[in-house]
């Protein structure tokens, strides 16, 4: 096998085809490494807890998921339709705002000559490392104060500011907006705004659909933010609803714990392996780290 | 003519920045200013938020000292916090950056190249992208005791005779945490390294293999000083996130045993969050890492400038070079 493996041409030693297999071995290793975890997660949210407890690692699939179903949902605190919506408005509503109006701010930093620009631009790179967490204290009080915990707004509105997908953007932009287009349509007499949604926003698409993907996983597991501001359980997210598993209610109910954390990640889990190539092209491109 | 053009369009430049700069303002300075303020007050219980006092002069950091010098084990545990984030984040990051190192290495190997890297690539960076809050509670289940998949796969391998209570234990405890960013991370550093050499001009390599470098030769003379950047990029962005750590410790043993996983972020939650609601103290320790992390990103925001002036001098250089070059062949 290693011969085969090896690029016709080059002599390789034994000591390197040793080394080549060796190299095999310790990436099959990590691949198993990486998907063990989820697969056990999958095949015990489908058996009892009697069988859980009896050989906890089984890569048979069980019978018992729609009981599972009924014990995790019998509780009347894990809700994985609630959670999904709250989720899907929060991310989606937060994606949408972070790629059109970073991409807006971008635009006027790359396409516009005025004074304030290059202070602006500096602006924007020292803070794009703060994470919201640590002004969390401040924050809670201002959305406190006018009333609005227990509101999936707060969690949406802020998205219009992001500094780090501003960066991105116009890192892209530079390079791959001609502004002879932005000149021509202007000599068509469209206005600024119209060249931006027209003709800009197109030529953005690639770099568009890279940050709207991150933007929308980094949305959707955000925990800290969302458990501080949501304390009803009609607006709970997902991993709010994750950490209700942890409780004293499901204590010894294996089977519907693995099959709520299996609820949870499932729409990740699509996302990740309809867009994958996407999302490793994106993450080589130094995408921002949620 | 030109000139007064790009006169007139510069409203425009300003007036595309208004959304993000007003809710900036509002959203995130606004609470930083807050955040701020609130440390150097007596903000106490829900009514606090709005109804808060500065401390006296002669006393106007006492949250800080609270916080951090008062050596009674209640209050100390701010530095216990910080002290178990960085342990943390040390423990899982040198397995994690040098594991990233060899398979950049193996992946981007001139000499022997390595089949499936686009499957494999997938399947590493898998777990960054799964909510950790998630697989933090599935890590608690597959380390369950005295019965669960971990105890039982030791078990059946020979490894221990009898099961181990992973949970109740600080070193088991923290090497898991750690182990969970390790395996959440190592594939997306993997990436973003592998871009790196690939972005190295390939004729450095070429010449290296002329002169008949090795691999590692190559790997430690050419690849590593060139990736100066995006390393130095790379620990401190992975510093920042191991800084602002909550999820994973919470969800995995709720910051026991012992307190000896509980990390900066869980202890600023509990501090305002808990019964007391002690949102000035709680502010007064943001603060800490507010600024610990301002430090870190200056680090950040010198690499990106080094970068930009390293690319401009190369220039500079380069057009002497050719300068130099014309004018040999004139003469």
């Amino acid at each position: 096998m290693a011969s085969n493996t090896l690029s016709a041409g080059i002599r390789h030693t034994p000591g390197e085809r040793v080394y080549h297999v060796f190299k095999y071995v310790v990436c099959i290793f990590l691949a198993v490494l990486s998907i063990f975890p989820f697969l056990i997660m999958a095949v015990n949210a489908t058996r009892t807890t009697t069988q859980i407890q009896a050989h906890p690692i089984s890569l048979l699939f069980g019978t018992n998921f729609l009981k599972n179903l009924d014990i995790l949902l019998g509780k009347n605190m894990f809700n994985p339709l609630v959670g999904l919506r709250n989720s899907f408005i929060i991310s989606a509503g937060a994606t949408i705002l972070t790629v059109y109006f970073s991409t807006l701010t971008a635009y006027a930093l790359v396409a516009y000559e005025w004074k304030l620009r290059a202070l602006f631009f500096t602006i924007i790179l020292a803070v794009m490392m703060i994470p919201g967490t640590v002004t969390s204290i401040g924050f809670y009080s201002f959305i406190y104060k006018i009333g609005w915990t227990n509101n999936l707004l707060p969690l949406i509105i802020p998205a219009v500011a992001a500094p780090g997908t501003v960066f991105f953007m116009r890192q892209f932009m530079i390079p791959s907006l001609p502004m002879e287009i932005v000149q021509s349509a202007r000599v068509d007499g469209a206005s600024e705004f119209r060249t931006f949604n027209q003709i800009v926003l197109p030529i953005m698409k690639p770099a568009m659909a890279t940050q709207a993907i991150f933007a929308f996983v980094g949305n959707w597991n955000n925990l800290f933010i969302p458990q501080i501001l949501l304390t009803d359980s009609k607006v709970y997210t997902m991993p709010i609803m994750v950490s209700l598993l942890n409780g004293d209610v499901y204590k010894t109910e294996y089977g519907a714990i693995y099959l709520g954390i299996l609820l949870t990640v499932l729409p990740i889990f699509v996302i990740y392996f309809a867009l994958s190539k996407y999302i490793i092209a994106g993450v080589a491109l130094g995408g921002v780290k949620e | 003519m030109k000139k007064d053009k790009s006169f007139s369009y510069a409203k425009y430049g300003y007036l595309f920045s208004i959304p993000f700069v007003v809710v900036y303002l509002i959203f995130s300075l606004y609470p930083t200013v807050t955040t701020i303020l609130l440390a150097f007050t007596d903000a106490k219980g829900m009514q606090g938020l709005s109804n808060w006092n500065f401390l006296p002069k002669e006393q106007i950091f006492e949250n800080f000292v609270q916080v951090v010098a008062t050596p009674s084990i209640e209050k100390s545990q701010f530095i216990n916090a910080l002290k178990n984030t960085v342990i943390l984040w040390v423990v899982n990051f040198i397995p994690q950056i040098s594991l990233a190192l060899l398979l950049t290495a193996w992946f981007t190997s001139r000499r022997n190249q390595l089949r499936a890297q686009g499957f494999f690539k997938v399947v590493f960076y898998m777990p960054n992208i799964i909510t950790a809050a998630s697989i933090a509670l599935l890590f608690n289940k597959l380390f369950a005791y005295p019965i669960g998949p971990v105890n039982s796969l030791l078990q059946n391998l020979g490894v221990i005779d009898a099961p181990i209570e992973f949970t109740s234990k600080v070193g088991w405890t923290r090497g898991i945490i750690s182990f969970i960013q390790f395996w959440m991370w190592y594939g997306s550093t993997m990436i973003v390294l592998i871009s790196g050499v690939l972005g190295i001009n390939p004729d450095l390599f070429e010449a290296a293999e002329l002169d008949g470098a090795s691999n590692s030769q190559m790997f430690w003379k050419i690849t590593v000083p060139n990736m100066k950047t995006i390393l130095l990029y790379n620990i401190i962005t992975s510093l920042i996130g191991g800084l602002s750590m909550y999820d994973i410790p919470q969800l995995f043993n709720k910051g026991n045993p012992r307190r000896s996983t509980i990390t900066a972020n869980m202890f600023i939650y509990n501090q305002a969050f808990g019964s007391n609601k002690l949102f000035a103290r709680a502010s007064a320790a943001s603060l800490i890492m507010f600024v610990i992390i301002a430090i870190c990103s200056v680090f950040v925001f010198m690499a990106f400038n080094d970068e930009a002036g390293k690319a401009k001098r190369a220039a500079k250089r380069a057009a002497r070079l050719e300068a130099k070059k014309n004018k040999m062949e004139v003469g």
